[in-house]
């Protein structure tokens, strides 16, 4: 018997307004997310990433499909069974502005009285750094401490389920790496996470598993190394040909495919490259197709994912993949 | 912890935070005392007011006023624009993703209302006493009619408020739409304006809204019997004060849970 995850989503769908005006925010999602792990959903601005967290965290009903939250349907818990509910998760919201005159410790005081069973407040302070701030009021602390209070006020109730939407948004790289350090400390102590983020780096670092969503539809899952299939990871080798035409061959053997270009050259190959598809070219291709083709025909959105799977990417795509800022704007 | 329990620990840190707030202890909790400072020197030297041979200074004919005009600030005023104001910014939001019951969240707003309403009404006096030398009312039973009528009017001001947050659709319009109606009905309760002076048409329209009791109410415990001569139909009518504020008190609680979200719902 396989233990039951604790995030299962099926066919999930939500749309915003009524009638003709209404928009699709989330339109088929399902994953599920296992005790333990961390899954991270990646995908551009009004993806639909938060949407479905947040209906996940329990603050929107759902438009269709089915959702399993640490055993429970959210939108079906009220009075205590909803509050013994949410006292198991953590949430750590997109950032607020709030105009909080109560100091660190006191705020992580306030909320820790929330839960049955919460954490030590220094331990807490201390995990995410504001140690020296701890008496500091919280209107009066730069963006990143706040975000780090966040966090703080998120895993203050010892979840068993974290929920982080876009944690490390306005952190400079050294408080991204202390924060990445806080994350695989929570997963060493059982924590599952679900995390969204914008940065590549971020979810490959810390996730398990990521899924990539874009227009409300989840166009790749799996562990990040073999996000995009195993295709998308052929090298590619590029050159100049004497036409002086840039010519691109995708193939398993680049050096073998170099050695005939450099008999076939009888020397130096002209503008000879060798690349092997980064992880941020394999998002981009994945995203940027739908960014595109969702545009004008949606339905031809869904069909994205597996055509790309059937048929190998054609010579003008591997180029879309390398140099995506410049053909389109993918990340618009 | 229970949510009683929940809610003193809120209505503790709701409490720090009031007194951090410039905004909040300016506009709610010291400006009756302010006005009153200045409508008492500024009309100080008119005279005394009141029917022939129980005359009083115009502080002592004030401070009711003020006491009352307190109430509805601390209730309405602080409490619909705080919360207006803690929903746009997304406090509540973070509230709600924690395991504290709604209710909790509402007996700290009205536990740090009370006390900060009780030591706004205790400034009152003893500002009305010391600076201006008015005569307190010294027969116990006047207290427990202040106790009362303080309590009733709180909670019914509290309740109002909180269910009038749910109208601005942000925080900073919370202040626009709530200041401009609450100033408009101390005018036409006989806060600045002496109730008895106003035209009866105006007299009627405040009938209908809980200050102009509170004030009346406030009148019978600090100035002389013989002032309610100058009431309308010449009675203090505790009777009616009692029924009107209970009257709003349910309103404010029906509209309070009917319209109360952690975040406003989406379709």
């Amino acid at each position: 018997m396989t233990p039951e995850p604790v995030i299962d989503v099926v066919g999930l769908r939500k749309s915003y307004g009524i009638g003709q005006s209404s928009v699709l925010a989330v339109d088929g999602i399902d994953f599920s997310i296992a005790r333990g792990e961390v899954f991270a959903l990646l995908g551009p601005n009004g993806a639909g990433k938060s949407s479905t967290v947040e209906i996940l965290e329990g603050y929107h009903d759902r438009s269709g499909g089915e959702v399993r939250v640490l055993g429970a349907d959210p939108q079906r818990l009220h009075g205590r069974a909803l509050l013994d509910w949410k006292a198991r998760i953590g949430v750590v919201l997109q950032s607020t502005n709030e105009e909080n005159v109560l100091t660190v410790r006191q705020t992580l005081q306030q909320f820790a009285a929330f839960y049955p069973h919460p954490r030590g407040i220094d331990e807490v302070i201390a995990a995410v750094g504001l140690t020296e701030k701890a008496g500091a009021r919280v209107h009066k602390l730069s963006g990143g401490q706040r975000r780090r209070l966040d966090v703080a006020l998120g895993v203050i109730g010892r979840p068993e389920l974290l929920f982080l939407d876009e944690p490390t948004t306005g952190f400079d790289p050294v408080a991204r790496r202390e924060f990445w350090g806080l994350i695989k400390q929570l997963q060493d102590e059982g924590t599952t996470i679900l995390l969204t983020t914008h940065y590549l780096d971020e979810a490959a670092h810390l996730s398990n598993r990521v899924g990539i969503i874009a227009a409300g539809r989840l166009v790749d899952l799996g562990p990040v190394d073999q996000i995009g299939g195993a295709e998308a990871r052929v090298p590619i080798v590029r050159w100049r040909d004497a036409g002086g035409r840039i010519r691109e061959l995708r193939t398993d053997e680049p050096a073998r495919a170099v050695t005939e270009l450099v008999a076939t050259f009888e020397g130096e190959p002209p503008a000879l490259e060798v690349i092997r598809p980064s992880l941020e070219d394999i998002y981009l291709q994945l995203i940027g197709h739908l960014g595109t083709e969702a545009e004008g025909d949606a339905d031809s959105a869904a069909d994205v994912g597996s055509a790309r799977g059937e048929s190998g990417p054609s010579a003008a795509d591997t180029t879309r993949a390398r140099t995506p800022r410049e053909t389109e704007g993918v990340s618009a | 912890m229970s949510t009683i329990g929940l809610g003193a620990v809120r209505a503790k840190y709701e409490f720090i935070s009031y007194f951090r707030e410039f905004d909040a202890l300016f506009f709610t909790f010291l400006f009756p005392v302010i006005m009153l400072g200045i409508f008492s020197a500024a009309f100080g030297g008119m005279g005394d007011i009141g029917p022939a041979g129980h005359q009083v200074n115009f502080a002592t004919y004030y401070l009711p006023a003020m006491v009352a005009a307190g109430i509805l600030l601390s209730g309405v005023q602080n409490l619909a624009v705080a919360i207006a104001g803690e929903k746009s910014n997304g406090t509540l939001k973070r509230l709600g993703g924690t395991p504290l019951p709604p209710m909790s969240y509402f007996i700290g707003k009205l536990g740090s209302t009370f006390v900060t309403g009780a030591m706004q009404v205790v400034v009152l006096l003893l500002f009305a006493r010391l600076v201006f030398g008015v005569e307190l009312p010294t027969d116990p039973a006047k207290y427990l009619q202040l106790l009362w009528i303080f309590v009733l009017g709180l909670l019914a001001c509290a309740l109002l408020g909180m269910a009038l947050s749910a109208v601005p659709r942000s925080g900073r319009s919370a202040t626009a739409v709530v200041i401009p109606l609450l100033l408009f009905l101390q005018f036409i309760s006989g806060v600045y304006l002496p109730f008895s002076q106003l035209p009866s048409w105006m007299q009627t329209v405040a009938s209908f809204f809980p200050l102009k009791w509170m004030a009346q109410g406030m009148r019978s415990v600090f100035l002389p019997d013989q002032f309610k001569a100058l009431e309308v139909g010449g009675q203090w009518h505790l009777g009616w004060i009692a029924l009107v504020l209970a009257g709003w008190l349910v309103v404010g609680l029906v509209l309070t849970r009917l319209t109360f979200r952690w975040i406003r719902k989406d379709a």
